[in-house]
C-alpha cells in the first residue's frame, strides 16, 4: 500500500489570526506550524504501516505553498513519512478552495496513491473540504471526520464522528480520507528522526511539472473571493446569582435553564 | 550573520515546546508541591534521544550539537525548571565528563544507558568548604591495591540519589599535597557508580525552588573502586571540570532565558485576561513598560546564550560568551519571575499560578554553576582587568 498524506503549514495556533485587508486573504506572515490535525493523519498513516496488516512501502507527504512549507514538509517526515512532495508555483499563490483540491489532486496523481489521508480541517482556513475536493477529482470516494480506521486487504473500515453519535462505514481503496483529532494521540519526533529528515527525498515541483492548467488555479482564477471580516459579536454578561439560600438558588438556576429550554 | 535558526533547529526548537507544554505543564505544579522526581518524563525524554542531545549517536546519543541542547534546556525550563536541571546537570555534568575525558571502555559502558536516561549521572564537584572555591577539594583518594579509596564529602549534588541515579563523577585529591605543601593539590576525576559500599547518598535539601529535581550531599567512607576508573589523566581534574563548568554555564544560561520568557508568557496571558477600572490591565502603560522591558532584554540575552553555543559548536573559544551568557540570563530570570508575579498581584503570591513556582525557582540560577561573583570574575579575566 502507498499512503499520501496531504499536509499544510498554518499560522501557529498561538499566533492571533487576522484577515489582511490589502489581500484580503489571511495574514500568514507569524510563527508557523504543520497544521495539528495533519499530525493525526501523519499518526494514522503511521499505525497502519507500524500494525502490519498490510504491508505500507511507503508513506508520502506532500503540500502545496511557498518556499516556507518545506518545514511543515520537515515536520511530516520526521514523524514518519518516507519522503515529501513539495507543490511550489506562483501560478497556484491565491488559490480557492476549489482551485487548491484541483492542484493536490494533479499532485497526488503523479503517486497513484492506495490512499490519501488528511486532517479534517485546516488550523487557520477551517473550510473542512479539500478532501472532498481532490477525491472528486481523483474519482475516488471520500469519508470525513474519521476517528477510527482499520485496514481490511483492500478496503477500510472507519469509524465516523457525526452530529449525533457514530458511523461506521466500509469504504474500498484507493480513498481520501479525512481524520479528526479524536483517531489517535500523535508521538513526538524524536531528536535522531528530525535530525534524519533531511537525508529524506524531497521532490520539488511546479505547476508544469504536475500538469496543472494554470487557467484553473490562482488567486485571479478563483471563484470564491473573501470580502470582509468582522469579529463576532462580544458576549453578553453573565448573571450572578448571588447563594443566600441555596434551595433558592437551585431553583433559581432550573428556572433560568428551563426559560432558554437548556433542561 | 544569519539570526534564523535552521530547519532542523527550529523543529527542535518546537518539539520541545510541544513537549513541555503537552506533558510536562499538566504535571509541573503536583510534581513541586509533592517534591517527586519526575521519573515518566525522564523516561519519556529518554525515547525521544533528548536525554543526550549533544552526544554521538555512536554513544546512543542524539547527534545534536550544543545549540540545539541549549534549545531544549531554554524551553523546558520555560514550563518547569525540575524537569529542565535534571536533563541539564545529567547532560552538561553528568554525562559530558565521560564523554569529553573518558576512556572508550567507559564511555562504551557508560554513555548509551546514560543517553538514553536508562540511567542518570552526576558531577560532584561542589563540598562544604569548596563551592565558588573548588579547588578547595578535601575529599581524597588513595591508591591501594589496584583501587582508589575515597573519602569525604560533597554537597548540593543533583541527581545522584534516584531510582535510576548511575554514577557520580567526583573530584578528589590524588596527591601533592602532602609532599609539598607549596605545591597545588593534585585534583583527579573519578567514576563512582551507585551502590558502591561506602557511597552514600544523604537526604534530600530542603530547597527554596526545584523542589522536583533530586538535590542531595554525597558522603564516601573508605569508598573503593577500581584504579581504571579513574578519567583522563591523574591530576588533570582542576583543568577539566573547569572545562565542564564552561559548558555547564550555556546549559544554565539557557535556563535563564527560558525562565524569563515563561514568566513573560505567563504575565502576558495574565494581564490580558485580568481587568481593573473597566479594561484589561495589559492596557495600562505600566504594566506594558513592564512587558515591554523584559521583552526587549529576553530578546538580548537569548542572543548571547546562542553565541555562547555557536563558538561552542564551531570549535572556538567560548568561556568569556558562554560567563556573560550566564551572568545576564540569571539575573534576568530572577527580575522576569518578579515582574511576573508583579503584574499578578495577589495571585502571583499563590502557587495555583505558575509565576509562584517561577519566582521560587528563579533565584539559584544566579548562584548555581558558578555565582555571578564568579562570572564576574571570569570575564573580567577575559578581559584582562
Amino acid at each position: 500500500m502507498k499512503i499520501c498524506v496531504l499536509v499544510k503549514e498554518v499560522p501557529d495556533a498561538a499566533v492571533e489570526k487576522r484577515i489582511d485587508p490589502s489581500t484580503g486573504r489571511m495574514d500568514r506572515s507569524g510563527e508557523k506550524n504543520l497544521n495539528p490535525y495533519d499530525t493525526h493523519a501523519i499518526e494514522a498513516a503511521m499505525q497502519i504501516k507500524e500494525g502490519g496488516a498490510v504491508p505500507v512501502e511507503e508513506i508520502v507527504a506532500v503540500t502545496m505553498g511557498p518556499d516556507s512549507a518545506v518545514r511543515a514538509l520537515h515536520k511530516a517526515v520526521s514523524l514518519g513519512a518516507d519522503r515529501s512532495v513539495h507543490l511550489s508555483d506562483p501560478a497556484v499563490a491565491g488559490s480557492d478552495v476549489a482551485a487548491t483540491g484541483y492542484a493536490l489532486a494533479k499532485t497526488l496523481q503523479r503517486e497513484s496513491p492506495d490512499l490519501v489521508l488528511l486532517g479534517q480541517q485546516s488550523d487557520d482556513g477551517e473550510c473542512y473540504t479539500i478532501g472532498a475536493v481532490v477525491a472528486e477529482h481523483l474519482g475516488m470516494p471520500s469519508l470525513t471526520q474519521v476517528i477510527k480506521m482499520d485496514v481490511e486487504s483492500d478496503a477500510l473500515r472507519c469509524e465516523r464522528q457525526a452530529e449525533y453519535g457514530y458511523d461506521t462505514v466500509q469504504i474500498k481503496l484507493p480513498a481520501v480520507i479525512s481524520v479528526g483529532d479524536a483517531i489517535n494521540e500523535p508521538r513526538y519526533p524524536s531528536l535522531k528522526a528530525i535530525m534524519g529528515a533531511k537525508k529524506k527525498p524531497l521532490d520539488a515541483i511546479t505547476a508544469a511539472d504536475a500538469e496543472i492548467d494554470a487557467s484553473k488555479v490562482g488567486g485571479e482564477n478563483s471563484a470564491a473571493q473573501w470580502i470582509a471580516a468582522k469579529a463576532p459579536p462580544a458576549k453578553a454578561a453573565g448573571e450572578i446569582i448571588e447563594d443566600e439560600d441555596t434551595g433558592e438558588t437551585v431553583e433559581k438556576i432550573i428556572a433560568w435553564l428551563d426559560e432558554r429550554k437548556l433542561i | 550573520m544569519d539570526f534564523d535558526l535552521s530547519r532542523e533547529h527550529e523543529l527542535i526548537r518546537r518539539t520541545v515546546r510541544e513537549f513541555a507544554e503537552g506533558e510536562v505543564a499538566p504535571v509541573a505544579e503536583e510534581l513541586d508541591r509533592t517534591k517527586s522526581f519526575p521519573y515518566e518524563i525522564v523516561e519519556k525524554l529518554g525515547k525521544l534521544n533528548l536525554m543526550g542531545i549533544p552526544f554521538p549517536e555512536e554513544y546512543g546519543g542524539g547527534g545534536g550539537d550544543t545549540l540545539a541542547y541549549a534549545l531544549a534546556v531554554e524551553e523546558l525550563t520555560r514550563v518547569d525548571s525540575s524537569v529542565a536541571i535534571t536533563l541539564c546537570a545529567h547532560t552538561s555534568l553528568g554525562t559530558q565528563p565521560l564523554y569529553l575525558f573518558g576512556s572508550e571502555e567507559q564511555k562504551r559502558e557508560w554513555m548509551p544507558r546514560l543517553c538514553s536516561g536508562e540511567r542518570l549521572g552526576a558531577f560532584g564537584l561542589t563540598e562544604p568548604e569548596a563551592g565558588s572555591d573548588a579547588g578547595n577539594t578535601r575529599t581524597r583518594a588513595r591508591l591501594e591495591d589496584g583501587e582508589w579509596v575515597i573519602d569525604g564529602t560533597k554537597q548540593f549534588i543533583t541527581n545522584a540519589g534516584t531510582d535510576i541515579s548511575g554514577l557520580v563523577c567526583i573530584t578528589a585529591v590524588t596527591g601533592g599535597e602532602a609532599a609539598d605543601p607549596a605545591q597545588p593539590k593534585e585534583i583527579s576525576n573519578i567514576i563512582v557508580p551507585n551502590g558502591t559500599p561506602g557511597y552514600e547518598q544523604g537526604e534530600p535539601y530542603r530547597k527554596m525552588g526545584w523542589n522536583a529535581s533530586d538535590t542531595r550531599p554525597l558522603s564516601f567512607s573508605d569508598c573503593r573502586v577500581p584504579e581504571e576508573n579513574l578519567l583522563g589523566p591523574r591530576g588533570a581534574g582542576f583543568k577539566q571540570f573547569l572545562h565542564i563548568l564552561d559548558i555547564g554555564r550555556i546549559g544554565v544560561a539557557a535556563m535563564g532565558v527560558g525562565l524569563a520568557q515563561g514568566a513573560l508568557d505567563e504575565a502576558l496571558k495574565y494581564a490580558k485576561e485580568r481587568r481593573a477600572f473597566g479594561k484589561p490591565i495589559s492596557k495600562f502603560q505600566a504594566i506594558q513598560g513592564k512587558l515591554a522591558d523584559m521583552s526587549t532584554e529576553i530578546a538580548a540575552a537569548r542572543l548571547l546564550v546562542y553565541k555562547a553555543a555557536r563558538e561552542k559548536d564551531a570549535g572556538r573559544n567560548f568561556t568569556l560568551t558562554a560567563a556573560q551568557a550566564k551572568l545576564k540570563t540569571g539575573r534576568l530570570a530572577v527580575r522576569c519571575a518578579e515582574e511576573a508575579v508583579q503584574i499578578h498581584g495577589g495571585y502571583g503570591f499563590i502557587e495555583e499560578y505558575p509565576v509562584c513556582r517561577f519566582y521560587r525557582d528563579a533565584k539559584i540560577l544566579t548562584i548555581g554553576e558558578g555565582t555571578d561573583e564568579v562570572q564576574q570574575m571570569v570575564i573580567a579575566r577575559a578581559l584582562g582587568a
